[in-house]
Order: structure tokens, then C-alpha cells, then sequence
């Protein structure tokens, strides 16, 4: 069994998707902090077989995490300090995403104007819906 | 600042302002003609369209300001690489109030985030036009005197329509409204737009056929099938002749049923119904000149000062 030491103050990300933490990592834009991360793939999970797990080193109120929501709501944050965990955050959808996801129309401005900075909308929260400030399109997955 | 994105950005108390001022110029044409003097619209228009850019420019001129602007995207520095960005922040600094057509959605919504001007969506792509709501909306107000409680069928193409996307975007705030979309199974109203309705409890139905629901209709709005909409031209031909509006379609509708249609039209009207009083795409056009007169002096805050 890997070991991975405990954290003094910071998160740690629990029950992603198997496969998934790197592109978590980019999308918490983790690597623009001057932090330590522990990227641990494929650990054993009662709840999901396989999992990944996120470990970071950081000032609590540094990281926005709001983007977790909507990437997957399964994923348990755990809040760190003085080595322990002192809050599990609920996950909320933001309201606005920015530069997380791309505009697939090609008929939208983004995908031509430079510089332009890729936003969407919460349309539906029941339904998770997220349009595209600029042209409405919803944003799907495939 | 304000700006005209889409028709929902005027509450529909604003717009009904909007619409008394348009009647008065409709009324008053001869007291409004200095109203804009020394004020300058810039037409910045990225795809070619006469009619929309004229309107515009005829609506200033009947002001007493001036125009500027260009006519196709190959004549201004967008073909030199510009950005949307860029050009609004240049025009801000000759015209004081620009009305920006743009082939990508999205564009007049980027140039009025950087713009120190007000900016009117003049059509964006296949996204919104909302001069031309403000058009329709005017139209059906001053032929039947009210906005609520009409069966209004939509018919042609409503995928790419983008006059089709904000009318039914203006009138969803209006009691007792319902929808009929009539139009082929592969230019059907993006799921956008009927998710929001059956989220409002708006009632709508989506059909092929435009015979089947004449004799229910109070409105019926007819629009091309656009070329330019089209990834390839097979589509367009297949599609293009698929729902025409002639006479003997038109005895199946109420007398008192109202054609509109947002021009230019190629075939989809038949030519014989242009002296059939039902038919209000013409006078659509001169409402169109009215209410851009009001939107610019309402823009620039001088809907007071005629």
C-alpha cells in the first residue's frame, strides 16, 4: 500500500472518478499554485472499487473549488487544518464558469475572437443546465 | 449605459414606452427631425444586409444625426485580423451609437462589454435579432392594439431563424400566448428555446405541416429557409421549397389572421397574396424605421427631446 504523508492545513479530494484527478488538477487550475499536490490514482474504494484522490497543501481560502460541482458531485472535500479534518464542504453549482470548459458552437464568437475569455451560465440548476454567455449554446459533454 | 442585446433586456413596461414613443413618431415624423443632430450612428455590419443596415441608417437620418460605418466584413479591418474588441473601442471614439451585425453569436454582446457607446444587436449568426422583434412586437400592437392572448404560428425555418428566436424570446412575457412551430423535422427550434417555454408553462406545439393548423392561427409568421445556413448546399435545396404560403392555404385562415414575415422573402410567400389585407409584411417594414427612431433616442437618452 502506497503511503502518502498527512497534510497540515488544505484539502483533500476524495472519491473522484478513477482516471479523472489530473484533469481535476487542471481544472482547479493547481498547477498555477506554489503548493504541494499528491496525484494518487487508482486507490482501493469500498464505495467506487477504484478511485482517485487529491491532496493539497494550501492556504484554505486560496483555492476556489466552486468548479468541483459541476465536474462531479460525488467527489467528498475535506477541509484540513493543524492536520485535521475540521469541515466537509458541500458541493454548490457556481453560478458562472470560467475558462473551465470550451463553446462547441462553431458558430459562436469564442471560436474566433482572441483572447476571449470562455463563460457559461447556469441556465437550470435542477437540470445542471450551463449555457454560453455569448451564444446560449448548452454545453454537453460529448 | 444601456445596450440591445436581446428583447428581454427592456422590461416589458420599457418597451410599451418604447412603443407610445414609435407611435408618436409615426404620428409626429416632422418634430423628431433634429432630435439626434450632431449625433452619429455607426452601421458596422460584418455580413451583408441591406435592408436591416438601411433601416437603421434611414431611422438616423429621419433624426437629423448622421451615419458612419461599413457595409461587409471584407471593408473593415476585420479582414486585416482586428478582433471584435479592438474595432468597437476604434468606433467608439468617432460615433455615439453603433448598430453591429456579426455573422458569429455572441459578437455585439463582446463589442458592448469593451464598448464606451451603446451598441444594438443588429443579428448575430443564427443567435438573436432583436431590432426585428422590436419590429414585430410593434407591428402586432399597433394592427391589433395588444401584445397577449394570440395563437402565433411560426413557420419555416426555425432552427437557424434568428428573427424567430427573439420573437418568441419578446413574447413569452405576454399572457395567454401560444406557440405553433411549423417546420421540418431538421430545422425545428433549437431545445433552448422549448425548454425555457415548458419551464414557463408556455404551451406550444411543434408540427410539419402548415395546413393542418391554419384556421387556428391569429398570426402567422412565415420565414426563409437561408442558404447561408446551411453547412452544405444538398440540405438547402431539399428543404428550401418545403413550406409555401399561397392562396389556397390562406382560405383555410381567419379573416382577420395576420402574415408577417421579416423579408427578404424569395418564394416562400406567394406573390399573389401581397394584395390580401392579411398581408402585413410590407407595413412591417415601415414600423421597423418608427421603432429603431425610438430605440436610438432612447439609447441616447433623448427620448424626451424631440
Amino acid at each position: 500500500m502506497l503511503n502518502v504523508g498527512k497534510i497540515r492545513e488544505g484539502f483533500v479530494l476524495d472519491h473522484i472518478k478513477a482516471g479523472e484527478s489530473l484533469e481535476l488538477y487542471h481544472s482547479l487550475q493547481l498547477e498555477k499554485l506554489d503548493c504541494t499536490v499528491a496525484i494518487i490514482k487508482n486507490a482501493r474504494s469500498n464505495k467506487l472499487g477504484k478511485k482517485d484522490i487529491l491532496k493539497v497543501e494550501c492556504d484554505i481560502n486560496e483555492l476556489n473549488l466552486d468548479v468541483l460541482a459541476f465536474i462531479d458531485h460525488n467527489i467528498t472535500v475535506n477541509v484540513i487544518k493543524d492536520e485535521n479534518i475540521v469541515d466537509k464542504k458541500i458541493l454548490v453549482l457556481p453560478k458562472e464558469i470560467k475558462n473551465i470548459i470550451k463553446c462547441k458552437n462553431p458558430r459562436c464568437i469564442t471560436s474566433v475572437e482572441q483572447g476571449l475569455p470562455h463563460v457559461f451560465i447556469l441556465a437550470d440548476e435542477k437540470n445542471e443546465v450551463y449555457r454560453c454567455k455569448y451564444c446560449e449554446e448548452k454545453y454537453s459533454h460529448l | 449605459m444601456r445596450h440591445l442585446m436581446s428583447p428581454l433586456d427592456f422590461t416589458v413596461e420599457e418597451l410599451n414606452r418604447l412603443f407610445d414613443l414609435a407611435g408618436d413618431i409615426e404620428q409626429n415624423m416632422g418634430s423628431y427631425s433634429t432630435a439626434c443632430a450632431g449625433k452619429k450612428l455607426a452601421t458596422c455590419f460584418y455580413e451583408p444586409s441591406t435592408r436591416t443596415r438601411l433601416s437603421f441608417e434611414a431611422a438616423m437620418l429621419n433624426l437629423g444625426g448622421s451615419v458612419l460605418g461599413f457595409s461587409d466584413a471584407g471593408s473593415s479591418s476585420a479582414s486585416k485580423g482586428e478582433s471584435v474588441s479592438d474595432t468597437i473601442r476604434v468606433i467608439s471614439c468617432f460615433a455615439d451609437i453603433c448598430a453591429m451585425r456579426h455573422p458569429k453569436e455572441g459578437a455585439p454582446m463582446v463589442a458592448a462589454d469593451k464598448s464606451s457607446i451603446p451598441v444594438i444587436n443588429a443579428g448575430d449568426g443564427g443567435h438573436q435579432h432583436p431590432t426585428q422583434t422590436l419590429t414585430d412586437l410593434l407591428t402586432i400592437r399597433s394592427l391589433k392594439g395588444r401584445l397577449d392572448h394570440f395563437t402565433i404560428g411560426l413557420c419555416g425555418d426555425l432552427k437557424f431563424g434568428r428573427t424567430v428566436h427573439s420573437l418568441i424570446h419578446a413574447l413569452e412575457r405576454y399572457e395567454g400566448i401560444e406557440f405553433i412551430f411549423i417546420s421540418p423535422e431538421e430545422l425545428q427550434v433549437p431545445d433552448y428555446i422549448t425548454d425555457r417555454l415548458k419551464e414557463l408553462n408556455i404551451p406550444f406545439e411543434e408540427v410539419i405541416r402548415l395546413d393542418n393548423v391554419m384556421p387556428r392561427l391569429d398570426f402567422l409568421y412565415m420565414t426563409r429557409v437561408q442558404k447561408e445556413r446551411f453547412f452544405n448546399e444538398e440540405d438547402y435545396v431539399r428543404l428550401k421549397d418545403f413550406y409555401i404560403l399561397d392562396k389556397a392555404k390562406m382560405e383555410d385562415a381567419k379573416a382577420e389572421m395576420l402574415v408577417l414575415h421579416p423579408l427578404p422573402r424569395v418564394n416562400e410567400i406567394s406573390v399573389e397574396l401581397d394584395d390580401d389585407p392579411r398581408a402585413a409584411y410590407f407595413k412591417q417594414v415601415q414600423f421597423g424605421v418608427y421603432v429603431r427612431m425610438a430605440l436610438i433616442l432612447t439609447l441616447l437618452g433623448l427620448e424626451g427631446g424631440k
